[in-house]
């Protein structure tokens, strides 16, 4: 009952600031007794794509986890759409609007294609339709009865991001999304992207390529050993290009 | 006219209809486990107690409330399934991040307690229930006599048997199932309540014992210790079948019954013990069993 309370006071304050999808003050992650992120501070607004860059094992994906209540303990604020959310129960998470991709993609094997499409519940009325994904991504209808374990690793990925646009989402928390793909595969998904964003769709992206990145991001936040160490906007790459060099060891 | 190459018709097709009204109940409890275990991994002991709770509640109802057999087979089930919340919910949930050992441990200590509780007051011999009016008579067949009664068994329980398949196979809630089998951690984030999943889940599978047992009580003796009885063979089964395996506990829940039956037949000593020396057999040479995936 008190989370109830406590949900509703913090809309009230965060009612004159709408714009503001994701707001994460002072975030402590653990993971059974490892303390993984360290006080991260970080704001995403209304149709940013942002992302989080920096070395493995920096916290980044323990960032995403910790939005959407998959680690162990954790302190600190995390508002989505103006609600705190660090008492709410995993499953209610989604239905603020949240769409979570996941590292390892999470295709579910024991399902065909369409019955991992239309898996995750609608979170918001206004998804895409099944013909408009199927129109972004033709691989996909070629292969809607098949097994999800017998897809190359892009259509998985393809999949497990047209999984989450049919909910409805429009914050999109995506986790390297180009790993181990190919060129054309990752253009095909910097494309994609762009599509999204021009939609209004809010996205925050762990990625650790950076040249993938760069293209596409309005800020960038750098991560080392679970703090934000530097913020970086799209128009200071130029300038801080030697510190991104350091901290990302390219 | 009843034997041909020296073999009693009779006798053999009678063996047989044993065999397939044993196969159907078997099909029924390790379908149970089989959803239990798929979802949350954890072997439910409790499952023959559940079963000999459907038979008495089936029983004590049309004793001391006048509920018939037809009210029984819908209200019985809802009732042991409402058990199987309450065990999942409050006994085995808070131990669920534990190793399985433990709620492995649980549910059999709660079957000792079930069927101790009701041999205390029943006593261990059996009660007998009767067979509902309808079902009462059979038809002469050429090579048999077949009670009406056990035929009803037979086809009910492959109806509920193949719609359970089918639910879980083929409808949107299955695939949650299913997926929250591989997931539960995604299915979680997707926005999916997975602990109400999970009790919802337990308790159709406990369900599913409450109504072999509400079956069961008109052909078996009503006995405590009916349920311990079924369970050691249940459990061969679903590992014969495949641990998990919801079509394979199925088919190998029949398959099962009809080959004691015909062991009962040809070589009558070995009818007890057919189905371990299957298991070995399996195990020896597919350890994840005929319908499982392996590891």
């Amino acid at each position: 009952m008190n989370q109830q309370v406590d949900i509703k006071s913090h809309a009230h304050i965060q009612d004159g600031n709408h714009r503001e999808k994701i707001r994460i003050s002072n975030l402590h992650a653990f993971y059974g007794e490892s303390h993984i992120l360290h006080g991260i501070d970080m704001t995403v607004y209304q149709g940013e794509l942002v992302t989080l860059i920096g070395r493995n094992g920096a916290g980044r994906s323990t960032t995403l986890k910790a939005i959407m209540n998959m680690v162990g303990k954790r302190t600190g604020q995390i508002v989505i759409n103006g609600q705190e959310t660090l008492n709410m129960a995993a499953h209610k998470i989604a239905h603020l609007g949240l769409g979570f991709c996941p590292e390892e993609r999470g295709i579910f094997a024991s399902l065909n294609v369409e019955e991992n499409l239309m898996l995750p519940p609608k979170v918001r009325s206004d998804g895409m339709s099944v013909d408009e994904i199927y129109a972004m991504f033709p691989n996909l209808y070629e292969r809607r009865t098949s097994q999800g374990n017998k897809l190359s690793g892009g259509e998985q990925q393809m999949l497990a991001l047209a999984r989450i646009l049919r909910t409805g989402a429009n914050i999109l928390l995506l986790d390297e999304i180009t790993e181990g793909l190919a060129p054309v595969i990752v253009q095909k998904l910097g494309e994609v992207l762009k599509q999204l964003k021009d939609r209004g769709l809010t996205i925050l992206l762990v990625e650790q390529n950076f040249r993938f990145a760069a293209h596409i991001a309005d800020r960038h936040y750098v991560m080392e050993h679970g703090h934000i160490v530097e913020e970086v906007k799209a128009n200071e790459l130029v300038e801080k290009s030697e510190l991104l060099n350091a901290y990302l060891g390219v | 006219m009843t034997t041909i190459f020296g073999i009693n018709l009779f006798a053999l097709f009678g063996q047989l209809l044993v065999g397939l009204i044993n196969g159907s109940f078997y099909a029924l409890l390790s379908l149970g486990l089989a959803i239990i275990f798929g979802l949350l991994k954890i072997i439910n002991f409790a499952q023959g107690a559940l079963y000999m709770l459907g038979a008495f509640c089936a029983l004590l109802a049309l004793k001391y409330l006048g509920i018939n057999y037809w009210y029984a087979l819908i209200l019985v089930p809802i009732a042991v399934g409402i058990v199987g919340i309450l065990m999942e919910r409050f006994l085995i949930r808070p131990i669920a991040n534990e190793d399985h050992l433990y709620s492995l441990l649980l549910t059999f200590g709660l079957a000792l307690i079930i069927q101790g509780a009701f041999t205390h007051a029943f006593g261990s011999s059996g009660l007998s229930y009767s067979i509902p009016e309808e079902l009462k008579g059979g038809i002469r067949l050429p090579f048999m006599y077949l009670p009406n009664y056990r035929a009803w068994i037979i086809v009910a329980s492959i109806i509920t048997c193949v719609g359970t398949w089918w639910m879980i196979e083929k409808t949107r809630l299955g695939a949650y199932l299913r997926a929250g089998t591989e997931n539960p951690k995604l299915m979680q984030a997707f926005g999916i309540n997975v602990p109400l999943l999970v009790t919802l889940t337990f308790g159709f599978g406990v369900a599913l014992a409450g109504f072999a047992g509400v079956m069961a009580a008109p052909v078996y003796s009503v006995s405590p210790d009916m349920g311990s009885n079924i369970l050691i063979v249940v459990f061969a089964i679903v590992v014969i079948g495949g641990m998990g395996s919801i079509g394979g506990a199925i088919i190998t829940g029949l398959g099962m019954g009809i080959i004691e039956g015909l062991t009962k037949y040809f070589y009558p000593e070995a009818s007890n013990t057919i189905i371990f020396l299957v298991m070995v057999v399996v195990l020896l040479l597919k350890p994840a069993g005929l319908f499982g995936k392996e590891a």
